[in-house]
């Protein structure tokens, strides 16, 4: 009896994170429907100026931003991340990765607004010296994000290299395979779902991060056409306006959030679908 | 043209290992370049003094408390329900719909942008369950931020724990329960803390959540309905604003501090309890 | 093996938790008030709650910021006592009490070493249009403007467009003129502070804040050649002022009563021209 109940109670507990998350979507939804409604769908993602104020409701612009910013952001994480991971996991001398590991997981916790924070005070002076411009760009946005998720990328990869049993391995050596083939050939096909995981991970905090994004990617509100260019992307543009916007702003900013959610459940779902084991 | 695979290894071996330095230059300059300027900051007023004209003079001792107070918050509210919801499924059911269901809930809530469950969080705690801007609702809010990495650690935590340990306890007439708490969880104990400390990490570090729910008040908080600014969102006042840049400096140097204890403590505790264990 | 010490050390762990969590859970004392609202009034609520608490040690007053609708939401639901705006109440958000507070004029800035000190209105308008975008034509540099403005909903940035933008613009039937577009490309930034530290950073930037945020690393802009200060600001000699407000939800009683009427007072007022404001009495 007693045990039935515990059983129970546990069922409600696991319950919990599910109970949340359709919470959490109904009151985003909820505030974020009816505007979406009475702009229309296609109006809302697909039209590129965005004066709440005056009833224009375009998100395009940030949807590209953020995608942008996101892709460039992964693509500087992932090559740096598993670079690093590969030289930790078969190059380098243990002692020297029983060192860096542990510090590379500590960066890890450092508050994405002191990466913003570097960004602001090193990095956009120097593009505007370089490149010209602004400063504020994609650019800026992208490398600060890539830099954020590297100790993830790193940590995560490394990891999944390491649990290749070393069977793999020795096997490979035996035939007579370098470390490179080896690592190429089989430890990376080997490894690849702990990798992937480790993209989608950097993936999901690149493309969530908010205040580090704002603090460096200027938030105008043009079509980001070129890398200099200062961008606006959906996570901040909720932080940026939340503070001032009531009635249909609001609503527009919840409906951001909306969008913001359905983006990274395709993201994820496509992620999971190139991690699928090939058969 | 075709190189002899070990030439090919030799190239491979540079370019690795230069973007190996590169990666690694970039990370140790972010801390040397924030201790550099923050460092001297650091005084015992400016750790123990009260904020004066908005944090350009004086110390930051409220949000130090305050990023105390709602970390453990934070973890007190997430580790029951994560460590529960894990039992459960590692426990008590085999694969299901159910367990699918959770699965995705928790996989789902991990995906959640912090600045989405900011929005969340001042809607349903601040403003409809007239939490006002406070501690609890700070609390609240994050704990449901880091209860995926919470279920999802103790889980991996308690399948690890070998299943004969279970038998045993069963064979000696203890029932599930007990089994559970006297031989499960304690073995799973480090597995579940690292979890619980990689939680309390994302609360110390978070900044979006925290404006929006625990407000950004400077003064001392006193109890759980009391609003407050934690270090991180001080930085990014004191950054931002413009107020003053090496008392960012400083309070950012602190984070980093604070986040290596935590680590260290982390480590600690774990090597302490698996040795304990065999 | 299976250790009791260890299950006993996760007990204690959670007791050492439960003991650091706030002492008591009992709301805070009557005297205490929570102010909420626009940014730009913060740090002038701020100093006033210091200079206040100083004199009446047994109240208690924490300023938030979040924005002026944050502000007017936590105001209608009374979670706050007094909310703070820097823009005008929209029709729907009516029915709360508005006590103006103070004058605020919002400069035009730049960088102290951009040579450029004067403009006119329409010159004005037009740079933050993207219709002039080269210091040049303003009679500076060789080089690019790099505008930067607030965000959609900032009441510094609503007060601009009806005092700056719409300046020279063709007037509708109603005799309103219709603002000129901010360019799509300028800057956006969230608050006076950011704008004005980047203003100070970059020489090639522009942008707009409270004038009491002015330091010594940027400079006021003569909008039309009249500088902001406090004659030309109370005479109305300067174009673009705004007020502040404070807002109850009802009359204010208690603590909130006290505190607007010291922020009304003499002394009040002159902390707030001391502030870079200008008194509204």
């Amino acid at each position: 009896m007693r045990e039935k109940l515990i059983e129970k109670g546990l069922l409600l507990v696991a319950f919990s994170a599910v109970a949340m998350i359709f919470l959490i979507a109904y009151l985003i939804f909820r505030e974020g429907v009816p505007l979406v409604a009475k702009v229309g769908v296609w109006d809302f993602i697909a039209s590129t100026r965005w004066a709440p104020s005056k009833g224009s409701f375009g998100i395009l612009p940030m949807i590209v931003g953020s995608l942008e910013v996101t892709l460039l952001a992964v693509i500087i994480g992932a090559t740096l991340g598993l670079s690093c991971a590969m030289f930790l996991a078969e190059f380098a001398p243990r002692w020297s990765v029983r060192i860096l590991k542990p510090m590379i997981e500590l960066l890890a916790g450092i508050p994405s607004v002191v990466y913003g924070f570097i960004g602001v005070v090193v990095l956009i002076p120097f593009i505007r010296r370089t490149f010209g411009g602004p400063g504020f760009s994609v650019l800026a946005a992208a490398i600060i994000l890539g830099i954020m998720i590297l100790p993830t990328v790193i940590a995560i990869s490394l990891d999944a290299l390491n649990a290749v049993p070393p069977l793999y391995k020795e096997g490979s050596l035996a035939l007579g395979a370098t470390r490179w083939q080896t690592l190429h050939r089989v430890v990376l096909p080997a490894a690849r779902s702990g990798i992937i995981a480790a993209f989608i991970l950097g993936m999901g905090r690149a493309i969530g991060e908010t205040m580090a994004v704002i603090m460096v990617a200027g938030n105008a509100l043009t079509m980001p056409t070129s890398l200099l260019q200062p961008v606006r992307t959906l996570t901040s543009n909720i932080a940026l306006e939340m503070g001032y916007a009531s009635g249909d702003h609001q609503a527009a900013l919840f409906a951001t959030g909306m969008v913001l959610f359905v983006i990274i459940a395709i993201l994820n779902t496509i992620a999971l679908v190139i991690a699928r084991p090939r058969t | 043209m075709i190189l002899r695979p070990l030439a090919w290894q030799r190239i491979v071996w540079f370019a690795l290992a230069a973007m190996t330095l590169f990666t690694l230059v970039v990370l140790f300059f972010i801390i040397g370049f924030i201790t550099s300027k923050g460092a001297h900051v650091i005084t015992l007023k400016f750790l123990f003094g009260m904020p004066e004209r908005m944090g350009k003079e004086g110390g930051i001792l409220p949000t130090i408390i305050a990023t105390i107070y709602i970390s453990l918050l934070a973890i007190a509210i997430a580790t029951p329900i994560g460590v529960g919801s894990a039992v459960y499924l590692c426990e008590y059911t085999r694969e299901s719909p159910i367990t699918r269901v959770i699965r995705f809930g928790a996989d789902a809530l991990a995906g959640v942008p912090s600045i989405i469950f900011g929005l969340f969080g001042f809607i349903l705690f601040v403003i409809r369950l007239r939490m006002g801007w406070s501690l609890l609702a700070g609390g609240l809010t994050l704990a449901f931020m880091i209860l995926p990495t919470i279920i999802r650690t103790s889980e991996e935590a308690i399948r690890a724990v070998p299943y004969n340990l279970r038998e045993v306890s069963y064979s000696l007439g203890g029932a599930k329960s007990q089994t559970i708490v006297r031989v499960v969880l304690p073995n799973a104990l480090p597995g579940i803390l690292t979890g619980v400390i990689l939680g309390m990490g994302r609360s110390v570090a978070e900044t979006a959540v925290v404006i929006f729910t625990a407000g950004s008040s400077l003064l001392m908080p006193k109890s759980l309905f009391d609003p407050a600014r934690t270090m991180a969102v001080h930085f990014y006042i004191l950054a931002r604003e413009g107020l003053s840049m090496e008392r960012a400096y400083g309070t950012a140097l602190l984070l980093i501090i604070a986040i290596l204890l935590i680590n260290v403590v982390a480590y600690l505790l774990m090597y302490r309890l698996t040795r304990k264990m065999r | 093996m299976i250790t009791h010490s260890s299950s006993r050390g996760l007990a204690r762990l959670f007791v050492v938790a439960a003991l650091l969590l706030p002492l008591g859970c009992s709301r805070a004392s009557k005297t205490a008030i929570t102010l909420a609202g626009s940014t730009s009034v913060e740090p002038f609520a701020e100093r006033l709650a210091e200079l206040y608490t100083r004199a009446h040690p047994d109240a208690e007053i924490s300023v938030q910021g979040g924005g002026s609708s944050a502000g007017i939401r936590a105001c209608q639901s009374r979670i706050c006592a007094i909310g703070m705006s820097s823009r005008e109440l929209t029709p729907e958000e009516k029915g709360l009490v508005e006590i103006p507070i103070a004058h605020d004029a919002i400069a035009l800035i730049v960088n102290a070493r951009n040579p450029v000190r004067v403009m006119t209105l329409e010159q004005a308008r037009d740079v933050f249009a993207g219709r002039i975008r080269n210091w040049k034509e303003l009679g500076g540099p060789n080089q690019r403007i790099t505008p930067i403005t607030r965000e959609e909903g900032s009441g510094t940035r609503a007060s601009f467009e009806e005092k700056v933008m719409v300046a020279g613009m063709p007037k509708d039937k109603d005799g309103k003129a219709n603002p000129a577009a901010f360019a799509p490309d300028a800057l956006v930034q969230d608050s006076n502070g950011s704008v004005r530290e980047i203003v100070a950073s970059d020489p090639a930037a522009i942008g707009y804040i409270s004038s009491g945020l002015i330091d010594e690393r940027v400079a006021a802009i003569l909008l039309g050649g009249v500088a902001p200060t406090e004659a030309t600001i109370r005479s109305g000699r300067y174009p673009v002022v705004r007020q502040f407000l404070f807002l109850t939800n009802g009359e204010a009683t208690g603590t909130a009563k006290a505190f607007i009427e010291y922020v009304l007072s003499d002394s009040g007022q002159r902390t707030l021209t001391e502030e870079g404001l200008t008194r509204i009495k």
